[in-house]
Formats: C-alpha cells, sequence, structure tokens
C-alpha cells in the first residue's frame, strides 16, 4: 500500500479523503470484486437469463469447419488443459463435443496434459453419456494421456498407434474398431485442441497441421484458447486456424451457434443449463470489466488530484 | 568426455530430425528420433518426481524456513501416487473381474478420483480466480495515464475491457450497424479491430523475430558452439 507521488503524509489529525482513498485497503477492493462478480452469478442463477451474443467471423470460421463435415466425419479433441482453467475452457470443450454429437461425428478425444484425462471422462460422459448413437470403441474413444508434449504430436504425424498403443481403458488400439483406417493425424477429417498454454493450439499448428506435415493434405484446425493465449494464435487465422474460440467470449458465441443448431433440429426444446454455461459466464464477466474499467478511473483521478494539490502547494 | 558424447548425440538428433523434414527418404530416421524422445519424456517425469522428493525432504530434514509446505508437498505426492498406482477404492475391470487392480484409476468413487475432484481441482481453480482480484487491486493503484504510452495502453484496454462484454454493445448501440462508415466505431467491432489489426501485426512481428532467434540458437547448438544446456560453464 504504498502512497501516491505528491502525497506528503500529514503529520497529526485526520487524514485527507484524497490520501484516504489512495491508501484504501486492497481487501476492500477485493470485496468489490466479490461482489461485481457474485451478484450476477446469482441473478443469472435465479432467472436463467443471459446476455445476447453475436458470432464474431472467427468463432463462425470455427462453427463452419466442424459443422461443414459430413456426418461421421472423424474428429480428434485435443483436451490440453487442466482444472486450474476449465473455468474457462470446459464450456468450449463441452461445446465442441456436443457440436460433434450433432453432427453424429465420430469423437476421438487425447490430451498432452496429465490432469487433462478425467476431464475428458467427464466431459465426455455428460455429454455423449446418454446417447444411444454414441458407443465406446465405435462413435467415441478415449485416448486417454500421453507424455511427451510436442513430440507425441510430431509422433501421431507419423504413426498414430505409436504415440498411443492403448485408450485410456488399457484396450490395443488395432482392437478399437473405430481406429481402423487412422494411421496418422492427417487422416483425421477436422482437427480440435482446447488449449491453455504450452503444450497447446501453437504446437498442434507447429507440429501437426502443415502440410508440409500431413504429406500435403489439408487438416482442418480449430482451437479454443484462454484469453491471454488468444493474442498468440490470432496470426495463423484463417489459414492454418479454420477458427478460434477466444476466452470466455469467444466459448459464449459458439455456445449461441451450436444451441441455434440444436433448436433447429428440435424446435421447442429448452436448452440445458450445462450447455449455456459459458453465455452464464458472460454476466459475471460484464461486471468484472466494468469494475475495472471504474477502478483503474478512480486511481488516476485520484492520483492527479494528488499532484494538482503537490502542485498548487 | 562425458560433455562431447553429450554435444555430439544433440548434434546428431538435431540433423537427423532437420534432413528428416526436407528429405523424403530418411523420414524413418526422424521418426526413430521422436520416438526416443517420447521414451525420454516419459523418463523424465520419474526424475522429476525423484527431484521433487529430494529437494522437499533435504528443505524439511534442515529445518529450513517454510519447511511446513514442503512435509505437505512430500505427503501429498507420496500419498497420490500410492493410490494412483495402487487404485485404492477401484472396483476391477468386469471383463476381468479376478484381476484386482483392473480397474480404471481414474474411476469415479475411487481414492483418486477423489483426490482429483475434491482437492486438486477445487484448489487449483481458486488460484486462478484469484488473479481477478489482484488485477483489480493492480488495476486502481498501477495503471496510470502518466505518458503518451500509458494513455494509449489505457485507452486500449477500455476498448477491450468493453467491448468484450455486452455493455460495449449498450453504449455504443446509437452508430448504426449498417454504415460502414461510422459502425467500426462501435466498441465491439473496435476491439475486434485491435485484436486482428494491431495486436494481430504486433505478435507477427514477435513470431517471426523469435522464429529466426531459434534458428541462430539451433545452428549453434548443432555446430556444438552454444553448450549452456549443459549446465556448468557452458
Amino acid at each position: 500500500m504504498g502512497d501516491a507521488p505528491g502525497m506528503p503524509r500529514p503529520q497529526t489529525g485526520r487524514e485527507p479523503l484524497l490520501r484516504r482513498l489512495d491508501r484504501v485497503d486492497r481487501r476492500w477492493i477485493f470485496l468489490l470484486m466479490a461482489i461485481a462478480v457474485a451478484g450476477p452469478i446469482v441473478w443469472v442463477g435465479v432467472t436463467g437469463q443471459t446476455f445476447p451474443e453475436k458470432p464474431t467471423p472467427i468463432v463462425e470460421g470455427a462453427f463452419r469447419a466442424i459443422d461443414g463435415l459430413p456426418e461421421g466425419s472423424r474428429v480428434l479433441i485435443a483436451f490440453d488443459f487442466d482444472p486450474a482453467s476449465s473455468g474457462e475452457l470446459q464450456p468450449m470443450a463441452t461445446a465442441f463435443v456436443r457440436h460433434c454429437a450433432l453432427k453424429r461425428h465420430r469423437i476421438y478425444a487425447m490430451t498432452l496434459w496429465a490432469p487433462g484425462s478425467p476431464i475428458i471422462g467427464s466431459t465426455l460422459g455428460e455429454v455423449v453419456g446418454g446417447d444411444p448413437h454414441y458407443v465406446y470403441g465405435e462413435t467415441f474413444v478415449d485416448l486417454g494421456f500421453q507424455s511427451g508434449n510436442e513430440g507425441v504430436i510430431k509422433q501421431v504425424g507419423s504413426s498414430f498407434a505409436k504415440a498411443f498403443p492403448n485408450d485410456s481403458r488399457g484396450t490395443p488400439l488395432a482392437q478399437v474398431p473405430m481406429m481402423q483406417g487412422i494411421e496418422r493425424v492427417s487422416d483425421f477429417d477436422a482437427l480440435v485442441c482446447v488449449s491453455a498454454g504450452y503444450p497447446g493450439a501453437k504446437e498442434w499448428v507447429q507440429y501437426a497441421v502443415s502440410p508440409t506435415l500431413t504429406g500435403g493434405r489439408r487438416l482442418t484446425f480449430v482451437a479454443g484458447t484462454t484469453g491471454v493465449q488468444t493474442p498468440q494464435l490470432i496470426p495463423y487465422y484463417p489459414v492454418q486456424l479454420a477458427g478460434m474460440l477466444g476466452a470466455i467470449k469467444g466459448a459464449a458465441e459458439y455456445e449461441t451457434l451450436v444451441n441455434g443448431k440444436a433448436l433447429e433440429a428440435s424446435p421447442g426444446t429448452k436448452v440445458e443449463p450445462k450447455y449455456q454455461e459459458a453465455q452464464r459466464r458472460m454476466a459475471p464477466q460484464l461486471f468484472g470489466h466494468v469494475l475495472m474499467v471504474a477502478l483503474i478511473v478512480a486511481g488516476n483521478v485520484i492520483f492527479f488530484a494528488g499532484r494538482r494539490k503537490e502542485a498548487r502547494a | 568426455m562425458s560433455r562431447s558424447v553429450a554435444v555430439l548425440v544433440t548434434a546428431v538428433a538435431g540433423i537427423v530430425m532437420l534432413l528428416s523434414a526436407f528429405v523424403r527418404p530418411l523420414e524413418f530416421l526422424g521418426t526413430a528420433v521422436v520416438d526416443w524422445f517420447n521414451v525420454l519424456a516419459a523418463i523424465a517425469f520419474v526424475l522429476g518426481g525423484a527431484n521433487l522428493l529430494k529437494m522437499n525432504l533435504l528443505k524439511v530434514s534442515a529445518r529450513e524456513a517454510g519447511w511446513g509446505y514442503s512435509a505437505v508437498t512430500v505427503l501429498a505426492f507420496l500419498v497420490t501416487i500410492t493410490v494412483g498406482a495402487l487404485k485404492v477404492g477401484v472396483h476391477p475391470d468386469p471383463k476381468f473381474p479376478a484381476v484386482a487392480l483392473s480397474g480404471d484409476k481414474e474411476a469415479v468413487g475411487g481414492a483418486f478420483w477423489w483426490i482429483y475432484e475434491y482437492a486438486m481441482s477445487p484448489i487449483t481453480s481458486t488460484l486462478f480466480a484469484l488473479l481477478a482480484f489482484y488485477v483489480a487491486s493492480a488495476a486502481f493503484r498501477a495503471f496510470r495515464a502518466k505518458n503518451t504510452a500509458a494513455i494509449l495502453l489505457l485507452g486500449t484496454a477500455f476498448v477491450v475491457l468493453l467491448g468484450r462484454v455486452y455493455v460495449g454493445v449498450l453504449l455504443t448501440s446509437w452508430i448504426p450497424a449498417d454504415n460502414a462508415w461510422v459502425s467500426w466505431m462501435r466498441l465491439e467491432n473496435l476491439s475486434g479491430i485491435i485484436m486482428s489489426v494491431f495486436t494481430n501485426a504486433g505478435t507477427r512481428a514477435i513470431i517471426i523475430g523469435i522464429a529466426i532467434g531459434v534458428a541462430a540458437t539451433s545452428l549453434k547448438i548443432l555446430l556444438g558452439l552454444d553448450r549452456s544446456y549443459l549446465g556448468g560453464e557452458g
């Protein structure tokens, strides 16, 4: 809690208002942030209301890449994140799996992050668990975690079975029916990476997606990333990346598109809250952002008022 | 001697990888090197675990400052690895009911699952969520418009912070969305322009710079001129 420049400490008596504001205990700021976030969470939980989202072209690109594939296409989804970033990325993973399920694609799930392995099981169970179309080994498979970071990506570029000899249940890949015809990563129709950092979407671009690595075949690649990672990946759009979901905002836009598609297929049905998680999180995000702007403005007003006072003195 | 061998292995592996990327018939050599790398990566997990134990046990035995945290780390490590390896609380796989350890270590209800679900997951999520509070405090105390660069940074931050949420749409909804001359001024469009033009250009420049640097450093490593990765004097 340092003093603001130009604000000499008074020797006696009550501190001036500006100084007290500048030296405000940071726990008050923490409390304000807690209220700004908790209030909308409660409000959304009670009312079920969410803000409307207008999808941006980069998110529409991701949607079209999955949606444009014919039914039964083979989609590899890399769950490259851990519980720390699941607040931001889990809604994306859920939306990607759901979109694939709506399109009846075959889903192949894997992760390069050790803590990502249980996330695969819970996400697949939540989205396709009760769907009779999805039979383990025939229409979806959990390949689990493999150590080696970008080494694994390079390896799946030449031999998938070498990188993943078994699925997460210990079944040799040769005995998994839906693995027939999958020799290398370029045999998939699309690749999706939900990425929290290293190894993640950037490494998939560098070691798997380039046509020089796929034998000239163009592999459709879409990613969902944390807000921090998004600017680093934007240069890869739209050539290497067909589309991208940037942070919870991107996830909310994608959810809007996927929910719209689900409603088209089954008009009149109610969208379950688990398929609106990103949209529901946009309300606390909004109030959090507004508070941040207000705090920056307040901090600057106090700072410059203090400097002015000093100049006068 | 050992350093020379390490340099030689690095140079051979690196040159093989480089050649296999450009010479199709040599691709199998590159694949072999990647296989070795993945085996080494798996062994690194064991080394990492051993190193974690060593460092923290030394701290505990020397009663260094914060040794209690080290004790917790060691305990958590040992408990997790034990319940995971022994599959505590996991039922055998229905296909192999007689084999005690045939079940999935991450099966719901098992001890490993419990640790993941009720300890690791909430703890790491909480730590990540704390960022919002510290960023808010920093925004109040450190984000000052002291000079032109800081003013530009502040302006950009405002546009992106507001443009990425619905309040941005509301604030500039009076600007016609269908008039291309002015619609870019809507906050949601402006934040998109900042991301796709300015951020994109800056990031591209950084990526190209890094790539050139990586190429130069790689060449130095392959030629044995840079040995800093071996530790010691380099």
